[in-house]
């Protein structure tokens, strides 16, 4: 900002700034008259952010405190007098409590209750998460390079790469689930007899596969974006002085390429820390498959109020996990615009 | 400077964090608080009303809607079809019975949501003014639509499992479990699995698990709602699915069937005995895979020593509190347990009747010819725990019991364990 701010100054002064100053040298008049453009001009910003902001208040602000205020809130109790629910009234921090030290009524969760089953859903989103994106990085990256190659039918390939990616993750799950069954294809195929879907390490490795499969492609699209940023010129002026393949690669495409390779880590890695679909499809949660957003449409249908305390630290989880992308990794995938450095 | 640099990314961060996240909290309009204003009021009412169900696959309600409408034309009849998705269907009602839907006002519930909608004030209490005759209803569809001591809905279809078997290789079909079992001999040497239900872990393995306990004397609630799947009944039973499939006489496989898996296992030949519903029937007997066409038979779940107990489905008509016209609402939901109707139910969408004289009716069994045997199998049937609190109650089930069959917890264990988790969550927080 401060190296930016005099240059354009300068600019519009010599363009046409010079009829409103009247009062003082002309140096200072130019200045003024900018100073008070760009005054307006962020009046009109704010005048024409003014509808989407309030449009943000109204669909995510207001859910957003309305979902912690009830996680703040007891679930309805049964009256046994009479038969029916009453209203909870004030909770304290006992929802957060039943989540965080997995205790129900002042003692642990029995097994069987989806307040026993919370730290093992983090456990087991946070697995899906390191493992699934190392693995799509590493795949997409490959992609991404062999499609930035010009080779003939080249725009076939990317345009095929995009249909597992264009595929409703439900419809890929559903699919993977009828591959995975006992009598399923991979069975038959291999030649094997798993159990994908019965026991825990193949229906965690199921699930893995099933996403890696329908997410790769994006991964590679983004990188795919990011490796066409990069000018060929780089390139020949490396082979020229005598760098090698993998010289070119560590020293020019990996640095070049890392913004948007961040961007697309940062996104699949929120993506996966509230997966839903494959596993609730293909498990059911079963067998160390559960994921918060699981355990959170689960404990929606035992009572609001706990949901909303569940998916309040889910969503905890998710901004810290973006924060220190955005913050200690430079990912900068909202402000991309801002600096451009040509 | 340095505040607002940590700031932006800090915005810019919640915002994609809430974007990603959108699951919220839904809406926080209050449930609960009895109902008992709302319960008193429109008793009298009379005027077009709106059906709601999930959707009409087998096609019987527009022709059972006409024909109400044009009987009643000034107090028609207006249907609205969910989807076919049964926990959506459960979450759209709940949405509009919290919003206080007055729009809604005849429903069809799934017999394990009464207790809960009942208790959180949403349906009416079909006593005094509203009182149905049920007589001549079956007293399992009965119970399973009664909460504490008062009927809320109008038992409409009915279900229970069967016991599909291979008449080819067992002429006459067990009757007890341990019969059963003892003839599992035969499936080994035809090289064939002998037995499977539904194992994976979801609202089947429920099903299977309480027909286990049930048919075994035990009880996973008792009347009041009270966890009683601590005891020997209730171990004698579940151990009985346990030791079956570790001695494999429940395929390995068993564990990640669901009704389709067990179905096309057993059209392959690759089972001796299948307990399903009676929607196999027709399918194992049309089905251009099907290899047991002719060879195979149906038979009540085999029990201790008679027919076993087998869990209720099925679905009741319920009036939503907040409807204005009670009178209608009622006429029609006693309207579709006419014997007419129920007939065209059955003949049209293979729904099992309410009622048992139906299930002797010519013009059905010629149609349905397992009629007779899921008669007795409903008449064996116990509703899976009536209580409000039924999707905490089927998950500690389905939890446990799985643990259990898997042999990650002895039988012992899985019990203490599911009665301390529906103790969990009865108690309210």
């Amino acid at each position: 900002m401060s190296t930016d701010a005099p240059s354009q100054t300068r600019g519009t002064t010599t363009g046409g700034g010079a009829g409103k100053g009247s009062k003082g040298g002309p140096g200072l008049a130019g200045a003024e008259s900018a100073d008070r453009r760009e005054v307006t001009q962020g009046r009109w910003a704010y005048t024409l952010l003014t509808p989407t902001l309030i449009l943000l208040a109204v669909v995510i602000v207001y859910p957003i405190i309305n979902a912690i205020i009830m996680s703040f809130q007891k679930d309805a109790g049964l009256d046994p007098a009479t038969g029916f629910f009453v209203q909870g009234g004030f909770a304290g921090a006992d929802n957060y409590v039943h989540w965080l030290l997995q205790q129900c009524n002042g003692q642990a969760c029995p097994p069987g209750t989806l307040g026993s089953q919370f730290w093992n859903a983090m456990g087991t989103t946070f697995f899906f998460t390191i493992i699934t994106v190392i693995l799509e990085t590493i795949l997409g990256f490959w992609m991404a390079v062999i499609m930035a190659r010009a080779f003939k039918g080249r725009s076939l390939i990317r345009a095929a790469v995009l249909v597992p990616w264009a595929i409703p993750t439900a419809v890929t799950a559903k699919l993977f689930f009828f591959m995975f069954a006992f009598d399923g294809i991979i069975n038959q195929l291999f030649g094997t007899q798993i159990l994908w879907t019965g026991s825990e390490g193949p229906a965690r490795w199921a699930i893995i596969i099933s996403d890696v499969w329908k997410t790769t492609p994006f991964m590679a699209l983004l990188i795919l974006a990011g490796l066409q940023l990069i000018p060929d010129e780089v390139y020949e002026a490396a082979k020229v002085d005598g760098a090698s393949a993998w010289q070119r690669f560590t020293q020019i495409t990996l640095p070049l390429v890392r913004p948007a390779l961040m961007v697309a880590i940062l996104f699949r890695t929120l993506d996966v820390l509230r997966m839903y679909d494959l596993p609730a499809i293909m498990t059911g949660g079963a067998n160390n498959t559960t994921t918060l957003s699981i355990l959170v449409v689960q404990q929606v249908r035992q009572g609001l109020n706990g949901a909303s305390a569940l998916s309040t630290i889910t969503f905890l989880v998710i901004f810290l996990v973006a924060f220190i992308f955005v913050r200690f990794l430079g990912a900068n995938a909202v402000e991309s615009a801002a600096p451009k450095k040509k | 400077m340095k505040p607002r640099k940590f700031l932006v990314p800090a915005a810019a961060v919640a915002v994609l964090a809430v974007t990603l996240t959108a699951c919220g909290g839904g809406s926080g309009s209050g449930n609960g608080g009895g109902g008992s204003d709302a319960a008193s009021q429109g008793l009298d009412g009379r005027g077009p009303i709106t059906f709601v169900t999930g959707k009409d696959n087998s096609n019987v309600w527009r022709p059972t809607i006409d024909r109400w409408n044009s009987a009643h034309p000034d107090q028609k009849v207006t249907l609205k079809e969910q989807t076919d998705n049964a926990d959506q269907q459960h979450d759209d009602l709940v949405q509009h019975f919290q919003a206080n839907d007055a729009n809604y006002d005849v429903v069809t519930v799934d017999v394990v949501w009464s207790a809960e909608f009942a208790a959180k004030g949403w349906l009416q209490p079909l006593k005094d003014k509203m009182a149905v005759d049920t007589a001549k209803l079956l007293p399992a569809t009965v119970k399973a639509a009664t909460y504490n001591g008062t009927l809320y809905a109008v038992p409409n279809s009915s279900d229970g499992g069967l016991l599909y078997y291979r008449k080819d290789l067992v002429p006459t079909p067990p009757k007890t479990w341990d019969e059963m079992m003892s003839m599992c001999s035969i499936a080994k040497q035809h090289n064939m699995s002998c037995y499977a239900g539904q194992y994976q872990k979801y609202e089947g393995l429920t099903v299977n698990a309480a027909e286990a306990i049930n048919t075994f004397g035990g009880k996973i609630v008792d009347d009041q709602g009270k966890a009683t799947v601590n005891s020997p009944e209730a171990k004698a039973g579940l151990s009985k699915l346990v030791d079956a499939y570790k001695s494999g006489n429940i395929p390995k496989e068993g564990i990640t069937y669901q009704e389709e898996q067990g179905r096309q296992a057993f059209e392959d030949g690759k089972l001796l005995f299948l307990r399903n519903w009676p929607y196999v029937y027709n399918l194992a007997k049309s089905d251009g895979a099907s290899k047991v066409k002719d060879t195979f038979g149906v038979a009540p779940l085999p029990g201790k020593d008679g027919p076993g107990a087998s869990s209720l489905g099925g679905h009741s008509a319920a009036i939503s509190v907040y409807s204005k016209n009670k009178a209608t609402a009622h006429d029609f939901a006693t309207f579709l347990i006419q014997d007419e109707q129920q007939k065209f139910f059955a003949t049209q969408g293979s729904l099992a009747p309410v009622s048992s004289e139906l299930y002797k009716d010519p013009a059905i069994v010629a149609k349905l010819p397992y009629m007779p045997t899921l008669l007795t199998s409903i008449q064996n049937a116990v509703p899976r725990p009536v209580t409000p609190f039924y999707p905490a109650v089927t998950k500690a089930v389905q939890d446990n019991s799985y643990a259990a069959l898997k042999g990650e917890k002895t039988v012992d264990q899985a019990l203490s364990d599911m009665q301390a988790a529906i103790d969990a969550a009865s108690a309210s927080k």
